[in-house]
């Protein structure tokens, strides 16, 4: 049954993979990596770590990819289908070639007899949301912090660099609402933060 | 299955990413070449993770995966913005970073 299941997943993993490469539209590219990442999660699942597939699913093939197909669309993949030229390609799967060889080696070969088995005996506990919750929490709680101010770090330089520069255009400008009169300038809204408000321009500070 | 064929798989996919990453000239793709090769590596990490019969891999992994969602929310970021401003949308045409 292992092996079955084992089979199907790597099968997929390794197709799904070599789909985002051979892709020359980057939407197909995008469905490609959701059908991998699917794929990786049935392996995560027969190695046991049950918590991180199911953050694999959720995070991965949920939210960033939704983001990827939102970017897509908001570029347009069909114009931009490119590859590189013939020598640089053929140079790119030498050097491939190579890197497969010397990471084949450095990992069947080394002198790790556990590498050959099934693994550890494991503890009733072991991938559980509660025992990765206490791992994070008391051995790992620093590299945990640091995650999460990186996270915040990644969300403002997002916002920061896809902000729209300039401001609106003219004709969405005069929309103004009620509020946008009533309210005194800068007491929170969105678009005062990525600096396109009605007040920006429109009214003094006061 | 022994943990061996799974660190095959993760090698496999990892050197198609690194084509990937090489080749295409689409940022976009290559954001997601790079996912690849990040999986790649948290494939293996979770692989010795059950060789050792402890936990530590996973949560090397679940950090990984906290990484690659700042590489990309920047990263499309970046692409957006290059696209605002009616730059080529192509890793070999923008060879200066300028402000």
């Amino acid at each position: 049954m292992g092996e079955v299941l084992f089979f199907f997943a790597g099968a997929g993993a390794i197709g799904g993979a070599l789909g985002v490469i051979w892709a020359t539209n980057p939407f197909y590219s995008v469905l490609s990596l959701v059908f991998h990442l699917l794929s990786l999660a049935a392996l995560f699942l027969l190695l046991q770590a049950q918590f991180v597939a199911a953050a694999q699913v959720i995070v991965y093939a949920g939210a960033v990819m939704v983001l990827y197909v939102f970017v897509v669309a908001y570029v347009g993949g069909a114009s931009v289908a490119l590859t590189a030229t013939r020598g640089a390609r053929v140079l790119a799967v030498l050097f491939a070639a190579a890197l497969a060889a010397e990471l084949f080696i450095a990992v069947l070969g080394s002198g790790l007899q556990a590498v050959k088995t099934e693994g550890a005996v494991l503890t009733a506990q072991y991938g559980t949301p509660a025992h990765i919750g206490e791992l994070l929490l008391t051995k790992f709680l620093l590299a945990f912090e640091v995650a999460s101010f990186l996270l915040l770090i990644g969300a403002v330089g997002a916002v920061l660099l896809a902000r729209r520069r300039g401001g609106l255009p003219d004709e969405e400008r005069r929309r103004v609402s009620f509020y946008d009169v009533v309210r005194p300038g800068y007491t929170g809204t969105m678009a005062e933060g990525v600096g396109t408000a009605y007040h920006h321009e429109a009214r003094p500070r006061s | 299955v022994s943990i061996g064929w799974f660190l095959a798989v993760s090698v496999v996919v990892f050197c198609i990413g690194a084509i990937g990453v090489l080749t295409r000239r689409n940022p976009l793709v290559v954001l997601l070449c790079l996912e690849l090769m990040l999986n790649a590596g948290n494939l293996a990490l979770i692989g010795f993770s059950r060789m050792w019969g402890n936990g530590d891999g996973q949560v090397f992994a679940l950090v990984v995966m906290v990484v690659a969602a700042c590489e990309v929310s920047v990263g499309l970021g970046v692409v957006v913005a290059m696209y605002r401003r009616r730059l080529p949308i192509d890793v070999d045409e923008l060879r200066e970073l300028q402000g």
